[in-house]
């Protein structure tokens, strides 16, 4: 977001958790420069520049996307998800949120906000998945803290209360 | 053991919505007005001299504020051994050396004006291995010694030593010896968030630095020392730890970035960030050190063991830093991990032209359980014995005093290692491999568990203070990096002061408001933040109930009056309120005061913040806080004879696996984990469970995937793409933990420490494993595909030539 003069830099507008905004921009800006540094949402966290540690994890039109490598300019009439914009329907923390801060899925939480995208993505899609889908929807979000056991869990226990039937994941 | 209200419960993170909604604020998030962003120009050779650094390309690139050398920077001077300078000055030893370094407007122009900068080396010979740099006539990494006197080899200057009883007449006495020589490779601690600081002076010239550090207060005396060497003299420096994206040792020394910030920002006046990119973490950033071990160990006929000798040597890379003390560690292994009579323990560090290295959790502990726990099974075997039992027979107890003269208080490895290996099935699955190529192993462990005394103090203060409203507000200077401190920090104040835990707040750890700590390692944090803790509150409570005596029963008083008012028909009930002036009469609990001879009565009680205003507001009052200074009641060992009762607790384990290895690629699945840890007592079993799981996934790493690769000092894998940490699809096995209590008189409400213990005897426990699959011994960490595949196919041709060799005969 900081190299190139004004003229350069194009227009670029789209719809963060639920509200209009644009930005002046690079044209080779990553989408994780334009929300930290155009628009202040700290939430999403830069590991490794390189789509390889799954930090940066935002939702693009339903689709979980590293922020790092995918150009701004790609957002453009798109809506995106950050970890600012989840949220249970009356407010507060969302279901995978509570899930992660209730049980032992949040240690540094420095990977915390890509997680927390990368399970709800998963619940979107599968509101009852087995082990082996969760396992496969976080390969790509690296945890140096907890060993995964609880960040499993956390997803299992938000999974849960969709199914009041009580059937086992 | 004592029943507890808290203590022992599941509580909610202080910190776990800022982290769940993104507003936790890591050093990468934080901004200051005007702030410049620093680069930094490393070197790329690994040993060089300087001969030109010319910089004025980008001092004139717009936007640049400031280029640093050390030709235009006072000296600053850094290290464990005070070996190595904040910016280098004639020579390079390693390919991160930092040559210079800008401060500008941004990041992308710092970046330029970095690549702006011309370096003209004239290489010189390194030594990139500890036998290249002991060789005659190596060349030296440091000429000179850090006072300046000439140096004559690469070995340095710190000698850990041990001797207790007779090695030799020990191996006499032996009727069964097994001996082998292990590696362990530099691994890279791999923090999520990378390192990273912002300094910032004020208008007395007095330095702000938020720092991603373990250390604030030894980092509060370097930087000082730096103010100093810059000619500040008499000048402040305070450290602010920001929320850290993992720690796992790194942040257990000051580094080169810091002061270049710090030098930065004085030369330009304004606030200076530099925070690391992944690669520069993996380059840049000291990994764990390297380590070769000689181990040979006896048993009797019966299978009691007759002697230990270890002989390790560490590539120290070209800079020391306290990761150079590892062997303070290795000696608890060494020495105290079963009994053993006769132990002869010997650890030399090396200069060579890599990169230098630092501490990972564990500090020296895995790379001396590798080689002890493998080559045990080997000896087990050579003695006809089962591994197990090898074990129990020489199963360390309580009472113990140990060769290196710790005093071993509670013990739980009988327990641990019973556990294990019947939950593994060990009876049914051991030395059943063969076929299926599957087997079970263990191993087990000792740590330290109550501090671990290496600077001399290994003390932590405290300060409790009640605000108005019943708040408790608690600063300590230990540092919260996701292990759950601050967690557990609040359960112990409001269990020892009778309030409840949402009323206790953990303030961020500031050198300003913070009384001293010596640094957040050797699974220290949560023993001596509680056991400060509990000394605090009582010494609150020893001046709570005699304030609130004085003031109890008019606060009763007032409440019966305003009653009175609100309802005219209330009639107070007929009670004796001189019972409420005697302190020893008075509990607090919950959050409210009550006398104990009628914990129940409503009439008689009051909440905390309440009373408090009364103690406050009024002639003579009192401001509600108490602070405690908790020093363990432990030695600083003798390293030269490595004796010396380091810690209050030590804490054993045992984990037992169970594998599965395919013959045809070498790879090994792990299928089970069963992990038992004496932990003194469970302060919080989530926060626990995440310790343990989080530590055992890394001790997974350890043993099956993780290595820093080098060539002539060059890191060739400096990215997740090439260094491979576990990620969720491996965990796709169950994991056993079972906590042993063996409630530790010195433990605040019984516990041990317990940090690292989760991640030291995974890799022996794997080998073991593989080793009863498949009749290999691994004996380098990690035990990847290709090398497993490797020793099976030599293991199969030793076996025919052995068979040849009968057949010919």
């Amino acid at each position: 977001m900081t190299a190139g003069t004004q003229s350069e830099r194009q227009a670029l507008h789209f719809e963060l958790n639920g509200n209009e905004v644009s930005a002046l921009v690079d044209p080779f800006a990553r989408l994780i420069d334009v929300l930290r540094d155009a628009l202040g949402q700290t939430g999403t966290k830069e590991g490794c520049g390189e789509g390889e540690c799954g930090a940066c994890t935002v939702i693009v039109d339903g689709r979980t996307v590293n922020s790092c490598l995918y150009p701004a300019l790609d957002a453009e009439g798109r809506k995106v998800i950050t970890i600012e914009g989840l949220m249970a329907p009356g407010g507060g923390l969302s279901p995978v949120q509570r899930a992660f801060v209730e049980g032992g899925g949040i240690q540094c939480g420095f990977c915390t906000p890509g997680m927390i995208l990368s399970a709800t993505s998963l619940l979107e899609r599968h509101p009852d998945p087995d082990d082996e889908s969760i396992r496969e929807a976080l390969v790509g979000n690296l945890c140096r803290c907890t060993g995964y056991l609880q960040i499993f869990e956390a997803i299992r226990a938000a999974a849960r209360p969709r199914h009041p039937a009580g059937e086992r994941l | 053991m004592a029943a507890y209200r808290f203590i022992g419960q599941p509580a909610e993170r202080p910190e776990a919505q800022d982290k769940a909604t993104g507003k936790a604020l890591y050093i990468h998030d934080l901004s200051r007005p005007g702030m410049l962003y620093g680069q930094i120009k490393f070197s790329e050779h690994a040993h060089a001299r300087i001969a030109r650094i010319d910089t004025s390309k980008a001092e004139r690139l717009p936007g640049v504020r400031a280029v640093v050398t050390a030709q235009n920077t006072p000296e600053i001077r850094l290290g464990f051994l005070r070996d190595n300078l904040a910016l280098k000055r004639d020579k390079v030893r390693q390919f991160r050396d930092e040559i210079a370094a800008v401060a500008a407007v941004d990041l992308e122009t710092a970046r330029a004006a970095v690549a702006l900068i011309e370096v003209e080396y004239e290489p010189l010979p390194g030594v990139f291995s500890p036998d290249e740099a002991l060789a005659e006539g190596a060349p030296l990494v440091h000429d000179l010694l850090p006072d300046g006197t000439p140096n004559a080899t690469n070995r340095l200057g710190l000698e850990f030593h041990h001797r207790s009883g007779d090695v030799e007449a020990g191996r006499k006495a032996s009727r069964f010896v097994a001996e082998g020589e292990y590696t362990t490779p530099l691994i890279q601690q791999s923090c999520l968030g990378t390192a990273g600081c912002l300094a910032e002076f004020d208008g007395n010239g007095d330095l702000t630095i938020w720092a991603k550090t373990q250390i604030p207060f030894l980092a509060q005396r370097d930087f000082t020392a730096a103010l100093k060497a810059m000619g500040l003299k008499g000048k402040r420096a305070r450290v602010i730890v920001p929320v850290l994206g993992g720690g796992f040792g790194t942040g257990l020394d000051t580094h080169c970035y810091e002061f270049i910030s710090i030098l930065l920002a004085w030369k330009t006046g304004r606030p200076v960030k530099i925070v690391y990119d992944r690669q520069e973490e993996f380059a840049c950033l000291s990994p764990r050190q390297s380590a070769r071990t000689k181990v040979a160990q006896g048993c009797d006929s019966k299978g009691r063991l007759t002697f230990r000798q270890i002989d390790v040597v560490m590539d120290n890379g070209a800079y020391t830093s306290w990761g150079a003390t590892y062997p303070s560690i290795m000696l608890l292994p060494a020495t105290s991990l079963y009994r053993v009579p006769n132990v002869r323990f010997d650890a030399q560090l090396v200069y060579t032209n890599n990169t230098y290295c630092q501490a990972m959790r564990g500090y020296g502990n895995p790379e001396v359980t590798w080689p002890i726990e493998s080559n045990l099974d080997d000896l087990a075997r050579e003695a006809g014995l089962d591994a197990r039992e090898l074990r129990l027979f020489n199963c360390n107890e309580p009472g113990e005093r140990t060769p290196m003269g710790l005093k071993i208080t509670t013990c739980g490895l009988r327990e641990c290692l019973e556990t294990a290996s019947t939950r593994i099935g060990w009876d049914e699955k051991r030395g059943q491999g063969g076929k299926v190529a599957r087997g079970v192993g263990l191993a087990s462990l000792v740590h330290v568990g109550g501090g671990g005394k290496i600077y001399r103090s290994d003390g932590s203060g405290i300060i409790l203070k009640a605000d108005d409203y019943g708040t408790v507000h608690v600063s300590y200077g230990g540092v919260e990096m996701g292990q759950g401190l601050h967690t557990v920090l609040r359960q112990a104040v409001a269990e020892a002061l009778g309030v409840l835990p949402e009323a206790v707040v953990v303030n961020q750890t500031d050198t300003a408001t913070c009384p001293w700590d010596v640094g957040t390692h050797a699974s220290r944090g949560a023993f001596m933040a509680c056991n400060a803790a509990i000394l605090a509150a009582g010494r609150l409570r020893a001046k709570l109930f005699p304030l609130a005596s004085e003031v109890f029963a008019s606060e009763v008083e007032r409440n019966f009056k305003q009653r009175e008012q609100r309802d005219p028909k209330y009639r107070r009930p007929e009670l004796d309120l001189s019972a409420l002036s005697r302190p020893e009469n008075l509990e607090l609990e919950g959050g409210r005061l009550f006398p104990k001879d009628a914990p129940d009565d409503p009439c008689l009680s009051i909440e905390f913040g309440r009373l408090l205003r009364a103690i406050h507001f009024r002639d003579a009052g009192t401001v509600f806080s108490a602070e405690a200074f908790f020093e363990p009641k432990t030695e600083l060992p003798d390293w030269q004879k490595g004796y010396g009762n380091m810690s209050e607790s030590y804490a054993y384990g045992t984990q037992a696996v169970e594998v599965e290895v395919d013959r045809e690629t070498g790879q090994v699945k792990i299928l089970r984990v069963v992990a038992v840890h004496d932990v003194g007592r469970v302060l919080n079993p989530v926060t626990l469970r995440g310790q343990a799981l989080g530590a055992l996934a890394q001790g997974i790493g350890y043993a099956l995937y993780e290595e820093v690769k080098t060539e002539r000092g060059r890191i060739l894998n400096p990215g997740f793409t090439d260094y491979k940490i576990p990620t969720a699809g491996e965990f796709d096995f169950p994991v056993e933990l079972v906590f042993v209590e063996t409630n530790d008189p010195a433990g605040p409400f019984g516990a041990k420490g317990v940090g690292e213990p989760g991640l030291v005897p995974t890799a022996p426990a794997i080998g073991n494993a593989i080793f009863d699959a498949i009749g290999v011994r691994l004996k380098d960490l990690p035990m990847t595909p290709e090398r497993v595949l490797a020793a099976i196919l030599e293991h199969r041709s030793s076996c025919q030539t052995e068979d040849e060799q009968w057949h010919s005969r």
